[in-house]
């Protein structure tokens, strides 16, 4: 049916411009460029590093199978500092995400002040946080643990809160028609909408929670951390490869096992 | 027992009721209604007329600007806290969208209806008494889906669900029913099984019904009285013996029927 006069005469709109792409692009590079000046690095001595490179990984392989026996306490201890810190931090999450949800309470301004103390917790790397606690309470996984929870508060809730953002508001006002009061309209409406997601951000957590805990160890913070330290400290790469192994075996699996468990929730 | 009151007492007054919307649009203006216990009353009018909007002041889901409204004899428009959700208890309301937790199972959502009845700690548990799951069985009985109790909300279809909303009213034991457009999203087989549901409860039960409908017949079909709404303003309140096409031809310039709402459409 195509009219190939009507197709050639109509005036066709013309193609958005392309110049926008070309400029990001452009600013990009010269971002990456100041980026690279301003830290005195250079593709050269990238290049020139190499060949220490090659002997490093040369000299971590083959990995010292028997340092498992070693390092297989401080691992299980890294497991639980990571458990024990994302359960803290989950429980504590709850109140703070329904309290930072702009859709929950009527009084306009409460979930400001929640808010900037959730920005405040997050912007402090989780190492810092093992460090100012270690410097606390000492060496040991308590200062880990107390990290992790603090790290985990502030991803859970922020992930919860965008989530509670996004419910569904009928049920809401049904519970609110019932005479129900605050709790009961969100133990009714809001926590069976939610408590999905929320379970999946909280195993999500632990498996950021097993990798962070593996390197707290560096400030004194308990886990396997503290012999990466030692054994880059004397130089035996082949009780640090043997280290990466492992931690990257368990990683996975705890990966895997999450994975099919968040699968099975939503 | 309320025999100290007067029996010709109405069980909801409106008085001079305006609600002027923050972006001035006027929702409803002066606005003076009385309804007896047991009547069915329906609210007809074009969209945007303050149907919704005058029976959420009613539960004061919305706050009026102006007036008062008075629930067989206590003010809900002066009430807070405590005394205004003992007085939403006495008011079940029916959506359009359902506004069940459609996660949840049915039966819960039925006893969602009972929260306003006992204290929090309770309900969070889930520890309803015998009688109210008694209660709960009994509400979905009469809309004969006792079979799908322990079923998920959302495995059941748009007219099922609906009368798992009317069981959660029915749960409530309230004596005032508002119905905001109960079947606006349904088909007409399941609309009938809706609308009968709501006329055998109102005739068996006693429950003051009102219920915003935008088509006359089905509300002429069903309800004892109709109130005719134009923008804000109450321009039919009569019985359904008055309220002939006529006469809403000579109010609207045009019938309120559902064909000729099609006829416009096609």
């Amino acid at each position: 049916m195509a009219d190939p006069k009507l197709s050639l005469s109509a005036a066709r709109p013309t193609p958005p411009s392309r110049m926008k792409h070309y400029f990001t692009l452009i600013l990009l590079l010269v971002l990456i460029w100041l980026s690279a000046r301003g830290t005195d690095s250079s593709l050269q001595e990238l290049v020139q590093g190499f060949p220490n490179m090659l002997e490093l990984l040369r000299e971590m392989f083959p990995p010292k199978w028997s340092y498992l026996d070693n390092i297989l306490p401080a691992m299980l201890e890294t497991i639980r500092m990571a458990l024990i810190g994302t359960t803290f931090g989950a429980v504590l999450a709850i109140p703070m995400a329904l309290l930072c949800a702009s859709n929950l309470t009527r009084l306009k301004w409460v979930h400001y002040p929640f808010r900037f103390l959730l920005n405040l917790i997050r912007t402090i790397p989780d190492l810092l946080l093992a460090a100012i606690f270690v410097a606390i309470f000492g060496l040991g996984p308590v200062p880990g643990i107390l990290a992790l929870s603090v790290f985990s508060l502030g991803l859970i809730a922020k992930l919860t809160y965008e989530a509670l953002e996004a419910i569904d508001q009928g049920p809401l006002e049904a519970l609110t028609s019932t005479g129900g009061n605050w709790i009961q309209i969100i133990v009714y409406s809001v926590i069976p909408q939610i408590q999905a997601h929320f379970m999946s951000f909280t195993l999500y957590t632990f498996e950021i929670n097993i990798r962070a805990a593996a390197i707290l160890g560096l400030v004194g913070a308990g886990g396997i951390g503290h012999y990466y330290e030692v054994t880059l400290g004397l130089l035996e790469y082949e009780k640090t490869s043997m280290i990466i192994l492992f931690t990257l075996a368990l990683v996975i699996c705890i990966d895997v096992i999450s994975m099919k468990l968040r699968e099975k929730l939503l | 027992m309320t025999h100290h009151r007067p029996e010709n007492a109405a069980m909801i007054k409106l008085t001079n009721v305006s609600k002027v919307y923050p972006n001035q649009t006027k929702g409803l203006q002066q606005i003076h209604l009385s309804i007896d216990q047991g009547e069915f009353v329906a609210v007809v009018g074009l969209s945007g007329a303050g149907k919704s909007t005058l029976l959420r002041a009613i539960n004061r889901l919305h706050d009026i600007t102006e007036g008062d409204i008075e629930i067989h004899g206590a003010s809900i428009t002066r009430a807070e806290g405590r005394q205004l959700r003992m007085l939403r208890r006495d008011i079940g309301m029916i959506f359009q969208g359902f506004n069940l937790v459609k996660r949840s199972s049915v039966l819960r959502n039925v006893l969602a209806g009972r929260v306003g009845h006992h204290g929090t700690l309770r309900t969070i548990l889930g520890l309803f008494p015998k009688q109210d799951v008694d209660l709960a069985f009994e509400a979905l009985a009469r809309v004969n889906l006792i079979e799908k109790a322990y079923a998920r909300a959302d495995e059941l279809s748009g007219g099922q669900q609906q009368r798992v909303a009317i069981a959660r009213v029915l749960a409530q034991e309230a004596k005032i029913i508002l119905a905001d457009e109960p079947v606006a999203s349904l088909d007409p087989l399941t609309t009938k099984q809706v609308m009968d549901d709501l006329l055998h409860i109102n005739q068996e039960l006693k429950i003051t019904t009102i219920i915003n409908l935008h088509d006359i017949d089905l509300a002429r079909a069903y309800a004892t009285r109709i109130i005719g709404l134009r923008a804000g303003e109450i321009v039919f309140d009569g019985p359904v013996e008055e309220a002939t096409d006529e006469r809403f031809t000579e109010i609207y310039g045009r019938t309120l029927r559902a064909e000729s709402v099609q006829e416009i459409n096609a």
